[in-house]
Order: C-alpha cells, then structure tokens, then sequence
C-alpha cells in the first residue's frame, strides 16, 4: 500500500500506470472524459462503476488495444502506443469475456499462450504445470476446453495470464456470471497473488469485489471519477457505518428525518424504502422506532445492516449500479 | 465517408510485423487443425472429386478431345487449383471470422506481444498452407488416375501458393467487412462460384463470347489454372512464368488491406 488516503502517512509509490486527462472518444460518445489516476506497484486498484462508465474503455487503452485520443497514459513508465510489444510482455490481461481455445485441451491453452510470449518450451512447460496447481486445474489439464463449466472457464482465464508472471494483471470483471462459490474462489486466488506481489487493475459493478479485494478505488461515472478512496473511507465520509432501511411513505419520511437529528449523517430514498446512514445505528433505530410509534406512522419493515459501497454509490450519484447507461458497444459481435 | 476511411486507416504505414511471432500464431492454428483435421479433410476434398467423376467419366465420353487432350486430362488439373481456392477461401472467410468474433482468438493474441499485424498474417500463412495442403492431395489422387505427365510436377507448388496467398487476402478483407455468417454466401455467389466456373477449368476461355473473353483475365484462379495445367500435363514454356507474375503483383498490391482492415474492425 503506498498511500493512506486522507492520513498523513505517505509512503513512495512506484508508479505502474499513470494516466493525465486521458479521453477516449468514439463516433459520437465519450467513455472515458479526462481521467487522472495513477496506481502503484503492489496494490490492489479498483475501478467501479456501472455499465458505460468507462472501465472496459480504460482497460482497453492501459493494454495497449485500443488508441488513446487525448491525454496521457503511461505504463510501467513508457508510452503504450509507442511501446506496445514491450507493454504487453509484462501484462496478464483477464478479459470480461472468455476467449480461450476451445477445441484445444486446459494445457495446451497454457502452451500455446506461452508461445505468443515466446517463452521457451521448457519453461512454459513448468510455468504451466504451478497455474494448474495454483488454479486447482491439474485434474482438468487433459480436458478439452469447449466442455468445462464457466467457472473453471474463467479459472483457466485467469491462469493464462499468469503464464508470462506478469507485473500488472488487468481484471476486466472477473467473476461476472459466476455462482457465488466460484466467485469466492476467485477472489481467494486475486488475493494470493496480491500478497506475493503483483499488482492488480480490477474492474467489477460487484461492490462486495471491490470492498474484498482493492485497496483503493475510485467509482466511475460516465468517463469521470466522481470518487476515490479506499473502500472503508468511502463509506465512513459518505453514509457512516451502518445503514438503517425503513419501508415508509414518502409523505411520512420527512418527519422521521427530522427527528434523527445529530444521528443522521445522510439520507436516501429509494422507491418503497428510506435509507438513513449513521454511525451510531442502534441509537437510531431505537429513536425513529420511538418517534414512528409517537406519530402513528406506519413502518412496514425495519433493517439495519452495515453500509456497503452500493449506498455510497446511490448516494453520490442517485443511481444504482446496475440499471447504469446502455454500455457503449464496440462492435455487432464485441462488447465493449 | 467517415466510415470508409476508417476501414482503410493506416493503410500507407508500415505494418508491425515480427516472423517468430506470426509463425506462433500460424502454429496455434496448425494445432486446432490436427485435432481435427481427419473431418475437415474428408470434407473439402470430396467437392472436386465429385466433380472429378461426374464431369471428366460422365461428361467426358462425350467430349473426344479438348485442345488434344482427354476431357479428364484437360479438367484435372484445373481442379488442382479449385481444390486449393475452395480450402483456402473456406478457412479464411466461415474459419477466420469464427475466430475473430464468435471465439474472440484475436483479441487474446492481441492482448500478448503478438500484435494484429502479426495475427492477420499468421492467418494468411495458415489459408495458403491449407491450400497448398488440399491442393497437394488432389494432385496425388490425380496422379493416381494416371493423369499426372510431366516430371516438373512438382513446381505446382509454386501457383499453388501463390494463389492461395491471394485467396487468403481476398477472403480476408471480406471477413473484415462480414457482418455475420450470411453474408458469405454472397462472397461465394458473386465471387468463388463464377470464378469456378469460368475460370478455364472446364472448358477453354475462348469459348466465352468475344466481349467478355477478357473476364477471366482478372480472375487468380485463371492463372493459376493456365500455369498449373502445363506443369502437371507437359509443354511448360517461359510465357507461362506471366502467370506467376500476375499472382505475385497481386499479392504484392493488396497484402496490406486484410492487415488494416482487420485491425481497423477489432480496434477502435
């Protein structure tokens, strides 16, 4: 970790990708508007944000496919564009969709991948035996791609992109589609590899991903950042630690906003509910359940729980993160 | 406007090239091809057999001679070349388009230091050794029937790679342009079959009508067929060599539209 957001505690950071005022236009739209960031070397970075809030578009760029319209993006210190190869070489990119080799066996698709590196037959022997441990794919190695199931797919996608032990992995939503299992398997292996010391770009709508895994993260908003932060600061400064859901009116909400005074650190209404953060969360519930009752106001349900990213998400913007913009596509057959 | 000149962007650069790199890529296709290349044989190579036995035995009692030759002797080995055309043209319109969108292949090489100069080329190395390959087979099998005259035989070789870089490139840009499997069936309508068939396979040119005689002119398959048909049957002259130059200045003016049409669909 090289920066303790907010702290005074400063430690260096190696910067692995530096982006200043990146834009990335297409035709008519936008998908990534001046974008600055950096993130360093070792950490876990984060980019969240709905559908079209221009992820996949960064991620495209920071790996060298897609070209850079205006701004400044720098990997492992060089220009993409101009030193692709040498980029690439110290890359592992996990796509959003898998594109492994179907008709060739789990190992073979290890192999042949290794080639693209030219990593010698030797060598990409070995590296390819430790994924299929690490990965918990050595049962599998002989098993022709095109019959896994999606979440030993996805494993096997990851693996790949251990094959060149690369620098910067880039994580464009990992575990999209996959049962909760396979996703907690998943994450257990981002987070291992963390530990030994690579760092990690991920891209994720799962707000429980990011608070699991990133280290810091900024939430994405139509090509801007609208926030950064780690997760626990993001919910601390924004909605406290827990959050307190309420089914009322919304002729009745007021009244019990008002009388959660100093308690209340902010409020949000979302169709049949009235969420109210605070970091004191019992004291609250025990006042507006006093005052609901003084009132008659009629409370159809009542849960507190803690606050998660979704209520930063929703408070910042007043969206939910999945019915986000129509993602932006990049072609009939590709998605972007 | 805006569109086209999209399409051809970066057309006058030069292309990113690395040899190792665009052999990986070749190899990888050489790999799924030896899962299964027992069905994928059968297959292309049954067409002009057919075509071997219906024209040249049912046709050809017909036909008592053709420019001096047995009708089988004059067809075989035009359909040489269509074998190679057909095998090459197939894996790189419905093969290399499953690999770009439905399997996404590309994008996975893409993302290593392969770059897609190196991915298209590896696939143009892949169409010209599949034609090649059928069209070797079908040399034998002609040979078999006892067709086969002159001992410079084996310089097929060389139309037929040629010819198959050529197929290669122009089904290529098709698939750059491709907005679904369908659509090929339009590149074999207006191109491969006309091509087949008028290509002097079956029949001498100068049996076309005065006005259109040129037509085939502008085909590869006819030069290839011109140039294949001396070296399997005998009487090779130096004229033939024109042929060859006809497919090399082909190759040599169009090899860099697949490279930037392909990249130009994929990347944005």
């Amino acid at each position: 970790m090289c920066t303790e957001m907010g702290n005074k505690m400063v430690i260096a950071c190696e910067k692995v990708i530096e982006a200043t005022e990146l834009v990335k236009r297409f035709d008519k739209f936008e998908a990534v508007s001046g974008l600055t960031l950096s993130v360093c070397r070792g950490e876990c970075f984060g980019l969240l944000g709905p559908n079209g809030a221009g992820k996949t578009s960064f991620v495209r760029m920071v790996q060298g496919f897609s070209p850079v319209s205006a701004g400044r993006l720098e990997v492992f210190g060089m220009d993409v564009t101009r030193h692709s190869r040498e980029v690439k070489a110290k890359l592992g990119v996990v796509p959003q969709e898998d594109n492994l080799d179907p008709d060739l066996s789990v190992f073979d698709n290890l192999l042949v991948y290794a080639g693209y590196f030219r990593i010698d037959k030797h060598t990409a022997r070995q590296r390819a035996e430790e994924i299929l441990e690490f990965m918990e794919l050595r049962e599998k190695s002989g098993e022709v791609v095109e019959h896994l199931s999606g979440g030993l797919k996805r494993r096997l996608t990851i693996g790949r992109a251990l094959i060149n032990q690369p620098e910067l992995l880039l994580l464009d939503e990992p575990t999209t589609g996959l049962d909760p299992y396979a996703r907690h398997q998943v994450w257990g292996r981002l987070r291992k590899l963390k530990e030994s010391g690579t760092t990690l770009l991920l891209t994720t709508h799962y707000l429980e991903e990011a608070s699991q895994l990133c280290d810091r993260l900024v939430i994405l908003h139509r090509g801007q950042i609208l926030e950064q932060g780690t997760p626990v600061d993001l919910i601390e400064s924004h909605v406290g630690a827990e959050a307190l859901e309420l089914g009322v009116k919304p002729e009745d909400s007021q009244a019990l906003i008002e009388c959660a005074g100093e308690l209340l650190k902010a409020e949000h209404r979302l169709e049949e509910s009235l969420i109210l953060f605070s970091d004191q969360g019992r004291r609250l519930e025990e006042r507006i359940a006093a005052e609901a009752q003084r009132l008659g106001i009629a409370l159809s349900y009542r849960r507190l729980r803690p606050a998660n990213l979704e209520d930063v998400f929703l408070k910042l913007t007043g969206e939910t993160l999945k019915e986000g913009v129509e993602e932006h596509t990049w072609e009939g057959d590709s998605h972007g | 406007m805006a569109k086209t000149s999209r399409l051809f962007k970066g057309l006058f650069t030069w292309p990113e090239l690395s040899p190792v790199l665009i052999w990986k890529v070749f190899y990888r296709n050489l790999l799924v091809f030896r899962k299964t290349w027992k069905a994928q044989l059968m297959f292309n190579f049954l067409e002009p057999l057919l075509y071997l036995w219906a024209m040249g035995f049912g046709l050809g009692a017909y036909v008592t001679q053709i420019q001096g030759l047995s009708y089988l002797s004059f067809l075989a080995p035009g359909l040489i070349a269509s074998s190679a055309m057909f095998s090459t043209t197939y894996e790189e319109t419905y093969g290399s388009y499953t690999r770009m969108s439905f399997q996404k292949t590309f994008h996975a090489m893409a993302a290593t230091p392969v770059s897609m100069d190196d991915v298209v080329m590896g696939e143009i190395l892949y169409g010209t050794f599949k034609g090649v390959l059928y069209g070797t087979v079908f040399l034998l099998v002609v040979g078999l029937f006892g067709i086969v005259q002159s001992p410079l035989f084996f310089l097929i070789l060389i139309p037929l790679a040629l010819m198959s870089v050529v197929f290669s490139i122009m089904s290529l840009i098709w698939t750059s342009v491709a907005p679904n499997y369908d659509s090929f069936g339009y590149f074999f309508t207006i191109f491969i079959s006309p091509m087949f068939l008028f290509s002097g396979i079956f029949f001498p040119i100068d049996n076309l009508p005065q006005g259109i005689r040129f037509l085939p002119w502008l085909t590869p398959l006819y030069h290839a067929v011109q140039v294949i048909r001396p070296m399997v049957l005998g009487g090779l002259k130096l004229a033939s060599m024109g042929h060859l130059l006809w497919l090399a200045i082909f190759i040599v003016l169009t090899i860099r539209l697949p490279l930037v049409m392909v990249k130009n669909r994929l990347v944005q």
